[in-house]
């Protein structure tokens, strides 16, 4: 018996048994079992949303089980030991265009990082990417970077960095969804290739594409997170006696689904009028020096449905842009029902109704709300409105979800609702882009018949664009589009005639090979670089590199990947280089409790020798500035209210009279208390003054103030002898900028890769926490040091503070300092998933222990309970203490110790924190 | 009209939508509550607890009075150290203030020799060491006074000084921070929630969708200014009267209506200044980053943290294009000093001008940024 086991086993790549998954709103996968053959090409197919992607992340080792077995390459992937070993033999590509490529970097910058992760060295690597760029045909575009490539580069690129490190399992997420045909047959000649010089190897790919399922050795079917049907191709046509993959995996849903499904016959276009709705004429648009709309010309009669065809970023969603009036055209000239279309003009748009290509509704308000905000915004009236919203609803079959928000709406009613959105003006056109991608055959279709209804009934005029082949064929007229240029337009079966094709995908490339030239056969060039590497590899012999090696070496492609990353995003470089210096400018400007230049006025009632003399011991002193002297208690109210005065001082009638007599007059001082603390240093500058003014009168009567002083106390202020808050703002404000700077830019650094989708390499490849976490941080830690140069410069230079302590000591502080401030950002990376909530997490939650309890407002000494123990226990009071010690107290090397000790002891604290709490799967 | 209705009804979605957002709502009711009160309430920069160290040579009954007099919450129970420990103790951060009382101390008192103590002050915390120096100064002069009252003689001046504070009597510092820690919560509500909002339509999509529609780039903004503005209007005014006025005892001596009408209008120039990053941002994350560069400089430049005449001379013109600092000299003539229409007209006028530049700019940015997009 276990033979057996061992056996069958061997012969599976992937043993699935009653797998399960659940999310709070769906279950992409209800009890899965699956055998997946070794050495076969398997097609999994099924609309969106069905739980194929999860269910090949899971077969990836991507995301973490939650019940059921699985087995993948003669392990249980539920122990994560099995996991990252079997990664160097997964190679996983994710779903959406280049999801798991980094923009900014070059196709070789790409290729580079993905074979350093693997282990490869210098000399493998650099034969590898030879022979993949060679057989993908990416040579030429080495350097550029991925950003612009258009999709079907990215996807070849993808799938070289999948195979860099030569798998036996590959796993294919929907590699062809966005991608222009002609690219697509090249993506699938070259999987054959591959399959083709690596028999053993295993492919597994999903496709939306039911036309793509013919070529596949094994069918799976999916819906629902249900396994419909495993078959042949063949198999699968025959048992449900349909001549498609696409009607048989009709046939193979359930009854309910396909309740109401019937063949959709669209009547001919019977009335023809020969005047144009839209006409476009050489439309050109560019964006800098790329041209994404080159010339485009056509016309579309009025209740023609007209299809654009052509693939993510030929130029579709642009020149609808323009149709509309949303962008400006560089070149050339748009017409609706015969008017010219501008950026400006409103009212041409209640003539049009538009269905942008993501779903663009308010997911916050219901079907109702959403509805009736567009009639409003269209000024229908409140009765027109409510009467359009009833007749919609029961037209679209919207009834049942009125009250839902519309966020909450399965995709397919979601793209009907938009749809009447579009039309709840009744308008006389509509421009609808890509509307049905991403919806499941069955609903294509009812969407596809109230397009019908409402172009043939209405007269509605149609323009549509989808990358659907099957929905252009049902367009009365189509024109395809291949990088901005329309290449050709007529009825899809003229089109299909003229050049003698199977099938409209067929003539759209070879429409696309007669503009660019026939690239040559490029399965021929593919099989033939693969060969002659798999010749050339052996002798070069596989180096593997020991593993402490192989660890810093991924480490290292991580910080490299992440310098250049942040050298070419100008926002994130500005915000790490400038931010800090020029926040401590602002800073040390703004925190000033240094009171100079106050106002003040007299009320003098006495105008005697004797009261002007009082008051030149305040007009002759470098704090105050006298103003015009008051002359009325009421005036004095309504000056210090208008802020023309923050001091008022009055003198009583008789004030010279009394000082010389016997009876001791009383002045008064009336100070702004509005910012108390100001209050109270402006109160010590008026007593001052007074005690000048007694100090001279004693001194006429040949006295001395000091003989009447039984004590004296003597001030000794340390560290900053003149007292100015320059000395304090200084030295501690670096160390506030140093936690909130780093931290800020390590932790979105992380949350980025998980909103953009990079992790998954971190997921799936022998990367390990530690490594992905350290390796990110090393940038990071070397921008906060030489922005504490840069502001420990500043402080001396600008502010003149000047470093008297050990500059050797305090440098390293900063180095742990920084440290520990980059593993902040880690810790808090773990638990936020958007960058957003990134930045405000990071700075609420590192700025208050900072800034209140750090010592910087207040010493720690001075601090009780709670915040005495945050205080404690926050790396900023450490640093703050050996800054502050090495600036203005100028402590040696030896003194700040145990600072020194403490910060040793956070650098690595947070890291390791975050790196047991880190994911290594996605959940 | 139709440019009212089109505000008016954009307006009920970005409610809608804010009502929504449960992150945002939970934000706005803690910027309010909450974090005000534990602003207020929390660090104060008068001295506090602040620990002091005894250098007693004299051992006398003075000396120990004096040491008595010193107690919370001002003091912390002084620790008594010897003379050798002073700079160690200084320079690791353990004591603010070191009293050092030499040897005969009280002798000297009684033979009128006029000793002297040494007071060391930790001066790097500027604030509270100034402040607590004079106190322990005072302190110390009042004790050897009441010791020295039955000999020698007194020196009275001729000339006496009362010293009132005019608008806060009592000094009080949670009435400054309450009303700073509000007015600056108010820009960054306002200025969080219209960028947020823009940004989140244009992630979306969305945003193009209403452009397509017969709506201007104005009627959009302007939705925005009016119903983030009106949500944080409201919260203020609760958290005004609730918060600071009730529970924080905070009076307000101004014109309440008033204060409303400065508070409106500034929400528009910080609602301006909310739309204009998020046009200039093109990510929620980027927006993020620039939110802070600008309301770092907003709060610290305002005068809410150091007066305006403080900063040096070559800021002062840059400050004077901050809403935020035209804005804080209206609040506080308003709210402490009672001023009146006739004297804040003017910090009232600036806003209003410098918010349309604000929004004008952003306009024209506006459309450039949606269509520069592929």
């Amino acid at each position: 018996m276990p033979d057996d086991a061992q056996v069958s086993e061997h012969r599976m790549a992937a043993q699935i048994r009653d797998l399960r998954h659940v999310y709070k709103t769906a279950t992409p996968l209800d009890g899965v079992t699956l055998d997946i053959p070794e050495g076969r090409m398997v097609g999994l197919v099924g609309p969106d949303g069905v739980g194929k992607s999860t269910l090949l992340s899971l077969i990836a080792g991507a995301r973490r089980m939650q019940k059921g077995s699985l087995r993948v390459l003669g392990g249980d992937m539920a122990s994560s030991a099995h996991c990252r070993a079997v990664s160097r033999r997964i190679a996983y590509m994710p779903q959406g265009l280049g999801k798991n490529l980094y923009e900014t970097l070059s196709i070789h910058e790409n290729l580079d990082f993905f074979g350093k992760l693997f282990g490869l060295g210098p000399e493998r690597r650099a034969s590898r990417i030879e022979q993949l760029t060679e057989a993908t045909g990416l040579n030429p575009y080495l350097t550029r970077p991925v950003g612009k490539l258009s999709g079907g580069m990215k996807q070849k690129l993808g799938l070289c960095c999948a195979l860099i490190h030569d798998p036996d399992l590959m796993i294919l997420d929907e590699p062809t969804t966005g991608v222009d045909p002609l690219s697509r047959r090249q993506l699938w000649e070259l999987v054959d290739a591959i399959k083709a010089s690596h028999p053993k190897m295993s492919v597994i790919v999903s496709t939306a594409y039911m036309d793509e399922a013919e070529r596949f050795d094994q069918l799976i079917a999916m819906d629902a997170g249900r396994i419909l049907a495993v078959d042949t191709p063949e198999g699968l046509k025959a048992q449900t006696g349909t001549d498609t993959i696409e009607a048989a995996f009709v046939k193979l849903l359930p009854q309910t689904a396909t309740d109401g499904h019937s063949r959709l016959a669209i009547p001919p276009l019977d009335h023809v009028d020969t005047q144009p709705a839209i006409v476009a004429e050489g439309l050109t648009r560019r964006f800098g020096d790329f041209t994404a709309v080159d010339n485009v010309s056509f016309r579309i009669r009025v209740g023609e449905i007209f299809g654009f065809l052509g693939s993510n970023g030929c130029g579709k969603t642009t020149t609808m842009k323009m149709l509309t009036g949303l962008l400006p055209a560089s070149e050339g000239q748009a017409f609706l029902f015969g008017k010219p279309v501008d950026t400006k003009g409103t009212d041409m748009r209640r003539r049009v109704g538009y269905m942008t290509q993501s779903f663009s509704l308010f997911g916050e308000l219901t079907v109702v709300q959403n509805l009736r905000l567009h009639g409003r915004l269209f000024h229908l009236t409140a009765e027109k409105t409510s009467a359009r919203i009833t007749e919609l609803c029961a037209r679209f079959g919207l009834d049942p979800y009125r009250d839902t928000h519309a966020a909450a709406l399965p995709l397919g009613i979601r793209q009907r609702l938009s749809l009447a959105v579009a039309i709840i003006h009744e308008p006389e056109m509509l421009i609808l882009d890509e509307p049905t991608s991403g919806v499941d055959p069955v609903a294509r279709d009812s969407f596809w018949e109230l397009l019908v209804e409402i172009s043939r009934r209405d007269q509605v005029t149609i323009f549509i664009s989808t990358h659907f082949m099957s929905e252009a064929m049902r367009c009365d007229r189509i024109s395809l589009m291949h990088e901005g240029r329309v290449l050709v337009r007529g009825t899809p079966e003229d089109l299909v005639r003229q050049k003698n094709a199977p099938d409209l995908e067929a003539a759209f490339i070879s429409y696309i090979e007669d503009d660019i030239g026939t690239l040559g056969d490029s399965r021929a060039r593919a099989q033939q670089a693969l060969k002659d590497a798999t010749a050339a590899v052996p002798a070069a012999s596989p180096e593997r590199p020991g593993r402490v090696l192989a660890a810093f070496e991924r480490t290292f492609a991580f910080s490299t990947r992440e310098v250049l990353e942040v050298l070419r995003d100008p926002v994130r470089l500005a915000f790490a280089f400038l931010g800090s210096i020029f926040l401590l400018l602002i800073i040390a400007f703004g925190i000033s409790h240094d009171v100079e230049d106050v106002t003040f006025a007299a009320l003098d009632l006495d105008q005697t020798p004797e009261s002007r003399a009082y008051l030149t011991h305040f007009s002759g002193s470098r704090y105050f500035i006298e103003q015009p002297e008051l002359h009325s208690p009421t005036e004095f109210e309504t000056r210090l209210k208008s802020n023309d005065i923050t001091v008022a001082l009055e003198i009583p009638r008789g004030f010279g009279e009394d000082v010389k007599g016997s009876s001791t007059p009383e002045v008064s001082a009336w100070i702004d208390g509005a910012d108390p603390q100001r209050a109270g240093t402006i109160e010590g500058y008026v007593t001052g003054g007074h005690m000048e003014y007694l100090d001279r009168h004693l001194k006429n009567s040949g006295l001395d103030m000091s003989d009447f002083e039984l004590v004296t106390v003597e001030t000794r202020y340390r560290y900053n002898p003149s007292f100015e808050s320059i000395y304090a703002v200084g030295p501690s404000v670096p160390a506030m900028l140093l936690m909130l700077f780093p931290a800020i830019l390590m932790a979105v650094s992380v949350v980025r890769e998980k909103e953009i989708g990079t992790i998954t390499n971190f997921y799936v490849t022998p990367t390990s926490r530690l490594e992905f976490l350290v390796g990110k941080q090393l940038p990071y830690v070397m921008i906060g040091l030489v922005n504490f140069v840069a502001m420990s410069v500043l402080v001396v230079v600008v502010l003149d503070v000047p470093l008297k302590g050990s500059i050797l000591a305090l440098t390293l502080g900063a180095l742990l300092y920084v440290t520990a401030a980059t593993g902040f950002g880690l810790l808090v990376s773990t638990f936020t998933r958007t960058q957003v909530a990134a930045v405000f997490a990071t700075a609420i939650l590192s700025l208050l222990p900072t800034i209140q309890f750090s010592g910087m407002l207040q010493p720690i000494s001075t601090l009780e309970g709670g915040a005495w123990l945050v205080g404690t226990l926050w790396p900023t009071s450490y640093f703050v203490h050996l800054s502050v010690g090495a600036f203005t107290k100028g402590l040696g090397p030896g003194d700040t110790l145990r600072d020194l000790a403490y910060l040793l002891i956070y650098a690595p604290l947070f890291t390791v924190i975050s790196a047991m709490l880190l994911k290594k799967q996605e959940v | 009209m139709r440019q009212l209705m089109n505000i008016f009804w954009l307006g009920i979605k970005e409610l809608r939508s804010f009502f929504s957002d449960v992150v945002m709502v939970i934000f706005l009711v803690w910027s309010f509550t909450f974090s005000i009160y534990s602003e207020a309430t929390g660090s104060s920069e008068d001295v506090n607890n602040a620990s002091v160290a005894i250098v007693d040579e004299d051992r006398s009954a003075l000396s120990r009075q004096i040491v008595t007099a010193l107690y919370p919450p001002y003091f912390r129970t002084p620790e008594e150290i010897a003379a050798a420990e002073i700079d160690r103790s200084m320079d690791q951060n353990k004591y603010m203030f070191v009293l050092s009382i030499p040897p005969d101390f009280e002798r000297d008192i009684r033979r009128g020799e006029r000793p002297t103590v040494q007071l060391n002050i930790d001066a790097t915390a500027v604030a509270q060491a100034a402040l607590g120096a004079g106190y322990l100064q005072a302190i110390i002069e009042g004790e050897v006074a009441h010791f020295a009252q039955q000999f020698g003689d007194e020196y009275t001046p001729p000339v006496t000084l009362a010293l009132r504070r005019a608008f806060n009597p009592n000094g009080s510092d949670s009435w400054f921070l309450a009303i700073n820690a509000i007015l600056n919560n108010l820009s960054i509500l306002t200025i969080v929630l219209t960028g947020a909002a823009l940004l989140r339509e244009r992630e979306h999509g969305t945003i193009e969708h209403l452009l397509i529609m017969p709506l201007t780039a104005f009627q959009i903004a302007m939705a925005k200014v009016w119903a983030n503005g009106l949500v944080v209007l409201v919260a203020f005014s609760l958290s005004m009267f609730f918060v600071v006025e009730n529970l924080l005892d905070v009076p307000i001596a101004g014109s309440k209506p008033l204060l409303l009408l400065g508070v409106t209008i500034y929400l528009f120039a910080a609602a301006a200044i909310g739309i204009l990053l998020g046009t200039v941002a093109r990510t929620m994350a980027q927006f993020a980053l620039l939110m802070l560069l600008t309301i770092m400089p907003m709060m610290m430049l305002s005068g809410g943290v150091g007066p305006i005449e403080s900063q040096p001379d070559y800021i002062q013109p840059i400050t004077w294009l901050l809403p935020s600092r035209h804005f804080m000299e209206f609040a506080q003539a308003v709210v402490f000093r009672g001023a009146e229409f006739e004297i804040v007209w003017r910090p009232l006028f600036n806003m209003i001008w410098l918010g349309s530049v604000f929004f004008t700019i952003s306009l024209m940015l506006f459309r450039r940024s949606v269509t520069s997009q592929r």
